[in-house]
């Protein structure tokens, strides 16, 4: 089952006690601000969990698949996740529980 | 923008949750979504994005040290898809330059 914002408003509504209300506007603020950050050109680290880094990409020749016809790739900014030594620890560790 | 000034950004939006409060929500969140990944599921939020745990198959690498070669296990690691609306956000503000 995916991980969703209703869960995890869910979670601050069990183990921290906000109200429905509070936990699920905690809930879209949190993601609301980290967008803000990146939108602004900032870089987010999130100690233990990881980092949301911005890449600056050239324009490139590309292909519309369909058509074969060449089309530019506009150059563009984009959003890249690093997991941090924790997290990929936590997650190395499901991979050794299913081969068991 | 580090864990911290998320915090303090949060805190200094609303005025019902102490920072304090603030700090243990964004915590609590964040080790809801490692928990989430360390036992292999999906975390989907529209317009911000999805992660996934992406298979690294197994390989041989080398001790750089020695030059010995090493078995290295097959292995999960997180992937982070952005959502249509980050994506667009965070392109919109570099075109406007």
């Amino acid at each position: 089952m995916a991980l969703t914002k209703a869960d995890m408003a869910e979670r601050l509504f069990e183990e921290l006690g906000l109200n429905k209300r509070e936990a699920k506007e905690m809930v879209e603020t949190f993601f609301e601000e980290v967008r803000g950050a990146l939108e602004k050109g900032e870089q987010v680290k999130l100690s233990g969990f990881g980092n949301f880094d911005l890449r600056d990409k050239n324009q490139r020749p590309g292909r519309n698949p369909k058509t074969g016809e060449e089309i530019p790739i506009s150059a563009r900014r984009v959003v890249t996740f690093r997991p941090g030594q924790k997290l990929k620890a936590r997650v190395e560790a499901y991979a050794g529980s299913e081969q068991q | 923008m580090t864990k911290s000034e998320l915090i303090e950004r949060l805190a200094a939006h609303q005025t019902q949750l102490s920072a304090k409060d603030v700090e243990l929500v964004v915590k609590s969140l964040l080790e809801h979504m490692a928990q989430a990944l360390a036992r292999g599921d999906r975390i989907e939020i529209r317009g911000f994005g999805s992660f996934s745990l992406h298979f690294r198959a197994p390989r041989t690498g080398r001790n750089p040290k020695t030059g010995d070669a090493v078995t290295l296990a097959g292995k999960y690691v997180p992937h982070f898809k952005p959502g249509k609306e980050l994506r667009d956000r965070v392109n919109a503000s570099i075109q406007e330059n």
